[in-house]
């Protein structure tokens, strides 16, 4: 930040260079990096989509319409100070887990599986929330002790994010279940859980392996892992999305094939082009340039949020920041490794990139949080 | 490892911190406690936000080598792929050459017409859009056709549609345009498809073209030119058009096209024209076709009108016959029961399958054997009893006339069609000599016409005979051969060529039905029938013996005691003929014929044939129809009516016959002025 405060008036000031009456942007909670770089993937965002619905300009006007809509709604999450989150996080995930009990109940089926929960006036996903609410309520649970966790608050900590992850596997949804176990994992982690853990639970995974392929795992979810290790065994069946992408991204080599010229993106070769196989397309007309710019975008997003969560005060805040930043690198490799091949094929979008509201919201909420985090500064008197 | 032992120690000092704080509450903050050590929870934190960074940096890297892999190394083996999922060679078919008959009117035509392909799609339930299509354009398909039509979508290799209806009409497809959007991997193609604008006028020489089946494909595999036919659906099952099918079929374009993943067509990068087939123009006229079919009506019998000078068929019509159309839309099998159990064989192409017993028509043929042979003289008499009788044997081979014709000559023997005269001739001849003479004439084997649908008939010898019922021959078999009866069986299409080969004067032709073929590209250059008949001319000892039998023809026409007389009584031409009577089943020795006792497919075939003008005949005309009586009384006007309508109707003021007369004179002392 290079407008930071340069007339510190007071040694407080100096304490906290990053004061909330900085600049304009500061006063009303925007953080201006993440702002840019969210605008720089927005206008990216938008060629790659044009490219990938097909020209349609139509598409364009809504997603663009959704992004800004998104984009306020996290200013507004912005606004609110950490700690009401902090007390809401109790609320919001009985509230969660209660949706996912109906949805497990009531729920709508769409493609073989549960998720959608209609409202009347509104169809939402509950395990969509909890994109947000776990690694919330895991910051807020560990944070009110001292940190690393004592072995009973891990207990619950673990219980807190297998609840909601178990209730999603049954839906099924194998994807998001994995993004909400990571995201309260990954809290977990940050909040210092011991590496005695970390190796229990990796062998007890590794002895459950079995058991879950054998009685968890739907066969549909089996034929994705086996399409995985070899796409050519099923070539126009479940590993036709695969090697339909992998040609994709392939053919686009260096400098890609160019904007609106991907074969395989144009001639309807990919599967859900503009949602989850979004980077298939982007790869195809840029190239692995394209792959460049949108990693380095990436990781200016990321950087200045593990800036934030290390300049963050108070441990809710820092595990907050801290797993929203990891589990959205978490979704960018997930969502690339799936469409180039290396990771099976679940249902995740490419961040900030593919077409969609859900998963939009679900971002700018936690970016929304993490500026709320950079930007309500609490002020520690005891330091000097 | 350090990592791990560092988080260890830094762990037990708070295991014990802890039971000493045991009721902690939170006091100041969020999650701010009252006693805690911030500056180990500061560095805990940050190592733990170290660690996910470089975890983080891993990912990036393991997707950018990933992606190296796919993009830099490999990536001329997807580019290739790449291409070869959008690129497709699509073939283009070319058009059918266009059979005109001889005077250029259209017997094979194409014309356009709708196809509905459904390109099967994963995304997209091909049942569901069959049954659905099924109800809107009330193609009334049934369950078992739509399994059949699913099946096929299955079994389909990708980018190939299948085809839910070859025949949309004009109603269908503006239903469809309407609702397309339900449908977007169906299209509606336009191709065109073969047309018999004449129906079942010239069904057996024209023939048809129909769907290209396996034996189609096996065939056209082992002949090298199933490339040639890629994308092609049709090809000549029949008649001219089977026989001609490498001239008429042209040279298969092809089209490059990118397309997208559901096979539909894009844009086209390469066009590659096909070379359309060439036009055959056959020697058929359609009027005098149209005419004998109206002539024969319900009778069951063959006809063909041949012009002797050059072998090319005037008309070949077989009766019943049937719509080829059935066949290029694809016969329905009820349709195709119904032919096949119809008592009249319209399949049957009855000029050059049919075999049947030519009875007396060949007896001219004879005649030039017996010359040739010296085993007659024209002028030698001979007493034409009731009954023939060989040596030592009561068998009587009955004469046609019960009390005889008493003593006859060549001519008169020709003429009045005397049985015994012939039974006598064969008799001496002896069947080796007989075969061999047939032989030459052309009977049991192929007549070279340009169709494929051809039987041999049976010209019997005693080899033939020991094969086929492993019985010696029998003196008693060689009599009735002298009167076409017996073993021997002929198509009506060989017996025209042999008489065509005694109107030359022995000049042999081909009968064919291939005028020329037209490349429609180089009109001017137009390639002609070639007769490849060997040897080219039947040689006898002396030219005079075809003027003799011929003169024989002559008489049965002209003549005073003539068969064809009657029919042929007041022409505007000099004509000649044979009749000919064939009996179907052998009569017992004693009883006599009776038509009226008999069943109707055991009652005598009538034959006729005839030419005119006399000298330079442009006309033979061979006539046989099955079940109907005698050949004088029942073929003979038919073939009458049919010189007249060519002669006088179609083609008037062409030669009519000499313009001096000369006189003839024949046997004992008749003398005819011919003209």
């Amino acid at each position: 930040m290079t407008e930071m405060s340069k007339e510190s008036l007071s040694s407080l000031h100096n304490v906290n260079t990053r004061q909330p009456h900085g600049n304009f942007f500061t006063r009303h909670h925007v953080d201006l990096p993440l702002m840019l770089f969210f605008c720089i993937t927005l206008c990216l965002s938008m060629f790659v989509l044009y490219s990938a619905s097909g020209q349609q300009s139509d598409m364009l006007v809504r997603q663009l319409l959704r992004t800004l809509a998104a984009f306020a709604l996290m200013i507004v999450v912005a606004q609110i100070p950490p700690k009401v989150y902090f007390k809401l996080s109790i609320y919001l995930y009985l509230l969660g887990i209660v949706l996912l009990v109906l949805v497990e109940l009531f729920g709508d089926i769409s493609k073989g599986a549960q998720r959608w929960l209609n409202l009347g006036l509104i169809r939402i996903q509950p395990s969509e929330i909890f994109k947000v609410v776990m690694p919330l309520t895991i910051a807020a649970f560990l944070s009110r002790d001292n940190l690393p966790p004592r072995p009973l608050n891990t207990i619950i900590a673990f219980a807190l994010v297998g609840a909601p992850t178990a209730l999603i596997l049954m839906e099924p949804d194998l994807g998001t279940a994995g993004l909400v176990g990571f995201s309260g994992f990954i809290a977990i982690f940050i909040a210092g859980l011991s590496w005695w853990w970390i190796i229990l639970g990796a062998a007890a995974a590794g002895a459950a392996l079995p058991v879950m392929w054998n009685f968890v795992l739907h066969d549909y979810q089996k034929q994705r892992i086996f399409t995985l290790l070899d796409p050519t065994t099923d070539p126009l069946g479940a590993g036709y999305h695969i090697i339909q992408s992998k040609i994709a991204i392939g053919s686009g080599g260096v400098f890609g094939k160019g904007w609106l010229q991907g074969s395989q993106s144009q001639l309807d070769f990919l599967p859900e082009p503009h949602t989850d196989f979004i980077f298939a397309v982007l790869s195809e007309e840029t190239g692995l340039i394209g792959f460049l710019i949108l990693i380095t975008v990436y990781c200016f997003i990321i950087g200045r949020c593990i800036y934030i969560s290390f300049r963050a005060h108070g441990n809710f805040e820092r595990i907050l920041s801290a797993s929203f930043t990891f589990t959205f690198m978490f979704y960018i490799f997930v969502n690339i490794g799936m469409v180039s091949g290396i990771l099976p094929v679940v249902g995740v979008p490419l961040p900030l990139i593919s077409y969609g509201g859900t998963a939009m919201i679900t971002l700018t909420i936690s970016f929304g949080m993490i500026m709320s985090i950079y930007t309500h500064k609490k002020v520690m008197f005891f330091k000097s | 490892m350090s990592l791990f032992r560092r988080k260890k120690k830094k762990e037990l000092p708070l295991f014990s911190e802890r039971r000493r704080k045991k009721k902690r509450r939170r006091e100041v903050g969020v999650g701010e406690s009252k006693k805690r050590n911030p500056e180990a929870e500061t560095s805990l934190f940050h190592s733990r936000i170290i660690i996910c960074t470089g975890i983080s940096l891993l990912m990036i890297a393991v997707l950018f080598c990933n992606l190296y892999y796919l993009q830099v190394i490999s990536y001329e083996s997807y580019q290739t792929r790449s291409n070869e999922n959008r690129l497709k060679v699509v073939p283009v078919v070319p058009s059918r050459g266009i059979i005109y008959d001889r005077n250029h009117v259209v017997l094979a035509d194409n014309r356009p017409v709708y196809h509905l392909v459904l390109y099967p799609n994963k995304e997209i339930n091909t049942r569901d859009s069959i049954t659905q299509l099924s109800k809107l354009l009330r193609l009334d398909l049934s369950e078992k056709e739509i399994n059949n039509l699913v099946f096929q979508a299955s079994t389909r290799k990708r980018f190939s549609g299948i085809e839910i209806s070859d025949l949309l009409t004009e109603e269908q497809i503006a239903a469809f345009s309407v609702h397309s959007y339900r449908f977007p991997n169906v299209q509606v193609v336009a191709s065109l498809k073969r047309f018999y604008p004449f129906a079942d006028i010239v069904t057996h020489a024209i023939g048809y073209v129909s769907r290209i089946n396996q034996a189609d494909v096996d065939r056209l595999t082992a002949e090298g030119k199933i490339d040639n036919y890629e994308g092609s659906l049709e090809i000549g099952k029949l008649g001219v058009e089977k026989f001609y099918e490498d001239e008429l079929h042209g040279k298969t374009g092809s089209r490059e096209v990118e397309v997208n993943s559901h096979g539909q067509v894009i844009r086209t990068l390469n066009y590659n024209a096909p070379d359309p087939g060439n036009d055959i123009t056959v020697s058929i006229d359609i009027r005098l076709q149209y005419y004998i079919q109206e002539l024969l009506g319900s009778t069951r019998g063959a006809v063909v009108a041949i012009e002797p000078s050059t072998g090319e068929i005037l008309a070949m019509y077989s009766n019943p016959s049937y719509d080829p159309n059935l066949f290029v839309r694809g016969i329905r099998s009820a349709e195709y029961q119904r032919l096949l159990n119809n008592p009249g064989h319209p399949l049957i192409n009855r000029v050059t399958q049919g075999g049947y017993a030519p009875a007396s028509t060949v007896k001219p043929l004879l005649c030039i054997m017996g010359l040739n042979e010296k085993l007659v003289t024209p002028l030698g008499s001979y007493f034409g009893k009731p009954s023939f009788r060989l040596p030592n044997s009561s068998h009587e081979f009955r004469d046609w006339r019960p009390w005889g014709h008493g003593w006859l000559d060549l001519y008169r023997a020709i003429e009045i069609s005397a049985d015994t005269y012939f039974y006598d001739l064969a008799f001496r001849a002896g069947i080796g000599t007989i075969h061999d003479y047939l032989d030459r004439f052309g009977f049991g084997k192929r007549t070279g016409i340009d169709i494929k649908e051809e039987s041999l008939g049976i010209n019997p010898s005693r080899d033939w005979k020991r094969a086929r019922f492993n019985q010696p021959w029998h003196l008693g078999d060689t009599v009735p051969i002298g009167i076409g009866q017996g073993y021997w069986t002929t198509t009506l299409l060989q017996l025209i060529k042999a008489h065509m080969t005694l109107a030359n004067y022995g000049e042999k032709r081909t009968p064919h039905l291939m005028r020329n073929i037209v490349d429609p590209s180089k009109p001017a250059e137009e390639l002609d029938y070639v007769s490849e008949e060997q040897p080219p001319v039947f040689e006898v000892n002396d030219p005079n013996y075809w003027d003799v039998c011929r003169a024989g023809m002559y008489l049965v026409v002209n003549g005073p005691e003539g068969t064809g007389r009657r029919a042929f009584f007041g022409a505007k031409y000099k004509a000649a003929g044979k009749s000919g009577t064939a009996q179907v089943v052998s009569v017992k020795q004693g009883e006599k014929y009776n038509a009226a006792k008999l069943k109707v497919e055991h009652r005598d075939n009538a034959l006729f044939v005839a030419y005119a003008p006399f000298v330079h005949p442009r006309i033979l005309v061979g006539v046989i129809l099955e079940n109907a009586g005698g050949g004088s009384a029942k073929a003979a006007p038919v073939a009458r009516a049919i010189i007249d309508k060519y002669l006088l109707e179609l083609y008037p003021g062409g030669y009519m016959g000499e313009s001096t007369p000369h006189m003839m004179k024949f046997g004992i002392g008749g003398t005819v002025m011919v003209q």
